[in-house]
């Protein structure tokens, strides 16, 4: 008797995730807040020292233990707060979807992946850094990723900040570590800090593919045909801001031979719309196999630091973030991505909270005949709020789901009593650090991915917005909306 | 209040004097005890233009009563009442109150 197989549908599948974190508390100092605040501060070092937590902190910190799927999202609910007291004692480097990479070794990996020499680093942190990348099981040296240069000695570095304009890079104790040189004399879009800046966003993106491709059963490198990259950094030089193209960059560190890509930008709703288009690209038949990635941003380190200086805390926005995924046919076992219930903000939408919650939420799942009550779990932005809320930007997931919950009772699906009771089964408490794009939804796709296969989860949402106001073009919002479903769930639906 | 808003509130109430009336959005009742404290005695933390500037204006939330009533209930369905119904509305509206309750005793 012959074996039957499940149909499989024409709609696109998410095949795999990968999601990693760089703890990088040296770099803290260059990101964009503490860049300009710590320059009226007498002695900075001193200053942000007492704030700044080591590897061991930063791994067993519980929201970064959810990033790389080793601790539910419900277990994490539960877990005793403040999390920056309460470390979980076991926490591992490596989760199934990723890593807390050390300080050190992403030194090594940034310049891994500086093909122009521009990064030098310290010689004593340069022989450290390639001992411990070098015997990584990812990207370790039998990777055939680019060796890492021999360190240069404090002399030259001082010369390069002297002489040449390059950005020093400090540790926590005020040792030099390296150096950034700017790709220009004359470029603002190409100094040392706006390389550095890339570079990182580069770095996270090609170790959260790296780690994608290394998965039991992952597509081979070279049948990856299309990366599309939503990180946030525009690169670019001074006739074309932002002109791009990191996707194609990562893709060729991580060895994608016979890839091609492009960038997505659309603030921190990129990745809702890099899923879409690759869903797409897909369903369209042009590639069986896309991959969307996204690196970190150097410039979101420490964004909200002043609060948690001010609360006696430690600085938590630490860590640099990245993710990879893997779109492809229909295998019939992942989920499914249903590109018959994409929500949409339109410009017509406008920017009342109803229509837009109704534009994302609701219009999209009535338009396949399901209500929100048919989503186990919604995953919208999910900033820690242990980093937002000692800087007074309050509960940002907790205020999103309270809305979302509130739509619900608009629509005589669950009583105006029972909201807590919605925000509690459907939400889930925020565990991103505060990398924009990435906080947006993201996060939560490992847990889905398992959730919708392994697990019990029969259908999830995720949503990104994007604050279009911040580029000064539109005073529009932007939005998308995707629905994950498992496989075969919608099997016999017309 | 960021020092951009105390700086255009500070000009609205220059220019037009008395007749001017300050609305809120704020989404809790830290939030709205503070921006009111700002408009009506002044910015608390000593940082902005309304620093020492107390200028008394009539300060009142989105969510009052006395404001849902005069705006058509389709404008309000669309624009307030989901917010209203996913905020604590009556911390906000006791933190009003506590702002207006300072302001008549300093």
């Amino acid at each position: 008797m012959p074996r039957v197989a499940r149909a499989t549908s024409d709609m696109p599948v998410i095949r795999a995730v990968s999601l990693v974190l760089a703890h990088v508390p040296s770099l803290v100092r260059l990101g964009s807040k503490p860049l300009r605040v710590l320059r009226e501060i007498e002695k900075p070092i001193e200053y942000l020292q007492p704030h700044l937590r080591d590897w061991e902190a930063a791994r067993t910190y519980a929201p970064n233990q959810v990033f790389i799927g080793n601790l539910g999202v419900d277990e994490l609910a539960a877990w005793p707060t403040p999390w920056h007291r309460n470390p979980i004692a076991e926490a591992g480097r490596f989760g199934p979807d990723g890593e807390i990479m050390p300080e050190d070794e992403f030194f090594g990996l940034l310049a891994a992946c500086d093909g122009f020499d521009l990064l030098a680093l310290d010689r004593d942190l340069a022989d450290r850094a390639r001992r411990a990348l070098d015997a990584h099981p990812v990207v370790g040296r039998e990777s055939g990723r680019p060796a890492i240069r021999a360190g240069v000695t404090a002399g030259v570095l001082d010369a390069r900040i002297a002489k040449h304009r390059a950005l020093p890079i400090v540790g926590t104790d005020g040792r030099l570590l390296g150096a950034m040189l700017p790709g220009h004399d004359e470029d603002d879009t190409l100094t040392g800090q706006v390389l550095l800046e890339n570079l990182a966003c580069k770095a996270t993106a090609a170790l959260a593919l790296r780690h994608l491709l290394a998965r039991p059963g992952a597509i081979a490198s070279a049948d990856v045909r299309y990366v599309m990259n939503c990180g946030e950094e525009a690169v670019g030089d001074r006739y074309q801001r932002g002109g791009g193209n990191v996707a194609k960059a990562v893709a060729e560190w991580a060895g994608c031979a016979r890839a091609t890509g492009s960038d997505i930008k659309a603030f921190c709703c990129g990745p809702m719309h890099a899923l879409m288009l690759a869903g797409a690209l897909v369903r369209g038949g042009l590639h069986d196999d896309v991959v969307v990635v996204a690196g970190g941003s150097l410039a979101k380190l420490g964004m909200k630091f002043q609060g948690h200086v001010k609360h006696a805390m430690p600085i938590v926005e630490d860590v640099l973030a990245g993710f990879a995924v893997h779109v492809s046919r229909d295998d019939g076992v992942s989920p499914i991505l249903r590109t018959d219930a994409i929500g949409r903000h339109e410009v017509a939408s406008g920017s009342a909270p109803l229509a837009v919650v109704k534009a994302l939420y609701s219009e999209p799942l009535g338009r396949v005949g399901l209500t929100l009550l048919d989503v186990d779990r919604f995953a919208l932005e999910l900033h820690n709020p242990e980093a937002t809320e000692p800087a007074g930007s309050g509960n940002v997931p907790l205020n999103n789901y309270r809305t979302l919950a509130s739509l619900a009772v608009v629509e005589k699906l669950i009583a105006r009593e029972n909201i807590d009771d919605f925000v509690r089964t459907r939400g889930m408490p925020g565990f991103s650090p505060t990398q924009g794009h990435i906080a947006s939804a993201i996060p939560y796709l490992g847990h889905a991915r398992r959730g919708l296969t392994e697990g019990r989860l029969t259908r999830t949402m995720f949503a990104g917005k994007g604050s279009l106001f911040l580029g000064r073009m539109t005073q529009l919002p932007d939005g998308l909306s995707l629905v994950l479903e498992r496989n075969g769930a919608n099997a016999g639906a017309a | 209040m960021g020092l951009e808003d105390q700086a255009a509130v500070k000009r609205v109430a220059d220019e037009h004097g008395s007749g001017v009336v300050v609305l809120l959005g704020t989404p809790d009742a830290e939030s709205t005890q503070t921006l009111a404290q700002t408009v009506v005695a002044g910015d608390p933390s000593y940082a902005g233009p309304l620093a020492g500037v107390p200028l008394g204006l009539p300060v009142f939330h989105v969510f009052e009563p006395e404001v849902r009533d005069q705006v058509p209930a389709d404008v309000y369905e669309a624009q307030v009442a989901l917010m209203e119904m996913s905020l604590d509305r009556d911390a906000i509206l006791a933190g009003l109150r506590e702002a207006r309750r300072a302001a008549t005793t300093i």
